[in-house]
């Protein structure tokens, strides 16, 4: 298949080139940083760096971290290294975890974010002759408005859906011919449910490929979500930090994503060290943004752990690729002392054939920790037989202590009665911060 | 011969059951029989009622999930023992009965047993070579 792209010359650049090409942009970077930021300036001359220190990208290692606790502390304006009137938008994170993270952009870093999304776009296999349906939120969250921008690059006629309304979204699907979907994996999902309940199929919805991030997700999901909206299923990685979506996309070999480099240079460091890790070796993600001028971020501790991958890809681009996240060190649960993902949960449903529709209850009670997992009762394996579903119920916690090495308490219940806001599913209630 | 009966997932919650028999009201269904089971996080309601195909559609169109299984209708007398004698039928041939509920009929002298085992035809064929007789689904329309 002939490959495209929408900057040849960045997504297939000599590797050699291209640290070149990061170098000279690190060294400016940390000047515009050191000179405009009070709070970075202070980490850097705490730690006896100076911008004159660092002479291209081996010299990264001497940067102090940023974590999400620095963005917190410097909340709203302390990491801002352009004036005011010289940005154009805020984006901010979902503050469920606590305070609200703004990001700022001038219309250069909102023109590179877009340009990273229309790379996405058309590893997906999109060009101006797609129409792309856009049902990532819209607003404050950078998913609708990154695709959306990404989209008018290509040249997509683009349907600004933003999430919810499932009907409406099929009912444009299929009246306006869209041929690339660009939402959350568990609102895909839910599309297909959609679909299903209403008797259509992948051959009644004119789809091709969709672009699924935000929010992680396995490649059972993904199986699932191919058969039934009858596409190609692309991942796109990215946090608001650092732009939105698009720091990293999926093509056409789907062995992992290629990261935008040429704007964000990624580092896996040993997460509790803070050591350097080779390539190849897991750890946790780390970003420096390059050409970012508003809210530029050097190393960024992203606290998703995974992998980076130099080897050549099929694709021609020479990016480098990341392994899916196994999820955010922050996503990762502690439960009687076992380190529990919610992706693990997910794979011991899908290969179950539940759909992955759940919720982690923890709470603590008499100082031992409760693990309960609610999971979605599915038409096809509900029975009048109270026998059955009991053993449903066991057989799910036996799979799922098989794979985490605890064991939850399992509690079927009706469809659709796990929430689901703004597509993005609810996953984990954790009572114990409470206390 | 056998005759359909509609299991309802119920969430284990404070009055949970009454939108779904509210729902059959309204559309003017009638229940003859029910039964539920439950845990602490869930109930089945099973139930047998005139109308399966509406109830069926209502509980569907109301996003309730919902499974429709053949189960065996026999009428026996009511009298003490009669129900002793069918279920003695399944045992002598070795059919293993998953749950019964029984229900009265208005007018006549009779009690009717919904009886779920694995192999109807079996159950049905045992029960009447013993001289019991069976309801149909026009059967519960009539009562």
């Amino acid at each position: 298949m002939a490959q495209n792209y929408y900057q040849k010359d960045r997504e297939t650049m000599p590797v050699e080139d291209l640290k070149k090409l990061q170098s000279e942009k690190l060294v400016k970077q940390v000047k515009h940083v050191y000179d405009n930021v009070e709070y970075y300036r202070k980490l850097m001359n705490e730690k006896g760096v100076k911008p004159e220190d660092i002479h291209g990208i081996e010299d990264l290692h001497k940067l102090p971290f940023l974590t999400k606790a620095d963005l917190r502390d410097a909340y709203p304006y302390g990491l801002l290294a352009k004036p005011i009137e010289d940005c154009v938008r805020i984006h901010s994170t979902s503050g469920t975890t606590g305070r609200r993270v703004v990001a700022f952009y001038t219309q250069n870093d909102v023109d590179l974010w877009e340009d990273c999304c229309a790379r996405a776009i058309v590893a997906a296999g999109g060009s101006n002759k797609d129409v792309c349906q856009v049902a990532y939120g819209y607003g404050l969250f950078t998913g609708g408005s990154g695709l959306h921008g990404g989209s008018h690059k290509v040249g997509c006629l683009t349907l600004p859906m933003s999430s919810g309304n499932t009907d409406r979204q099929i009912q444009f699907m299929t009246d306006l011919n869209a041929t690339i979907l660009c939402c959350t994996p568990s609102y895909a999902a839910y599309i297909g449910e959609t679909l299903k309940e209403k008797g259509m199929g992948p051959n009644d919805i004119p789809l091709k490929a969709g672009i699924f991030g935000a929010e992680p997700w396995t490649e059972e999901m993904r199986r699932g979500i191919e058969d039934t909206l009858g596409i190609k299923a692309y991942d796109i990685y990215g946090l608001t930090e650092t732009s939105g979506p698009g720091v990293a996309f999926e093509c056409s070999e789907q062995t992992g994503m290629h990261i935008n480099e040429d704007h964000f240079l990624a580092e896996i460091i040993d997460p509790d060290t803070g050591e350097v890790l080779p390539e190849g070796e897991k750890g946790e993600l780390v970003f420096t943004a390059l050409d970012k001028e508003a809210f530029p971020l050097l190393r960024y501790r992203t606290r998703d752990i995974c992998v980076l991958s130099r080897k050549k890809c099929s694709c021609g681009r020479t990016l480098i690729k990341m392994a899916k996240p196994m999820g955010r060190t922050d996503d990762m649960l502690i439960i009687r002392g076992v380190n529990v993902f919610p992706s693990q949960i997910e794979t011991v449903l899908l290969n179950e054939g539940y759909q992955p529709n759940y919720q982690i209850v923890v709470d603590r009670v008499n100082n031992t920790d409760t693990f309960e997992v609610n999971v979605e009762m599915t038409p096809e394996m509900f029975t009048d037989k109270l026998s059955d579903i009991l053993s449903m119920e066991k057989n799910l916690a036996n799979s799922m202590k098989i794979m985490l090495g605890i064991n939850p308490k399992v509690h079927l219940v009706a469809p659709k009665s796990i929430v689901r806001s703004e597509g993005k599913a609810v996953r984990v209630i954790d009572k114990r911060k409470l206390v | 011969m056998a005759i359909k009966q509609i299991t309802v997932f119920v969430e284990n919650k404070q009055g949970a059951v009454v939108p779904i028999t509210d729902t059959l009201a309204n559309h003017n269904v009638n229940i003859r029989a029910l039964s539920i089971a439950e845990t602490n996080d869930f109930g089945i309601l099973r139930l047998i009622v005139n109308d399966e195909a509406l109830a069926e559609k209502t509980l569907t169109d109301e996003g309730y999930l919902i499974k429709v299984t053949e189960v065996v209708g026999v009428k026996i007398g009511d009298a003490p023992g009669k129900l002793t004698a069918a279920l003695e039928v399944l045992s002598k041939s070795d059919i293993n009965l998953e749950y019964l509920y029984a229900f009265m009929a208005r007018t006549e002298k009779h009690a009717y047993v919904v009886l779920r085992v694995e192999d109807n035809a079996k159950a049905e064929a045992a029960l009447e070579a013993a001289g019991f007789h069976l309801i149909t689904d026009a059967d519960i329309c009539k009562l």
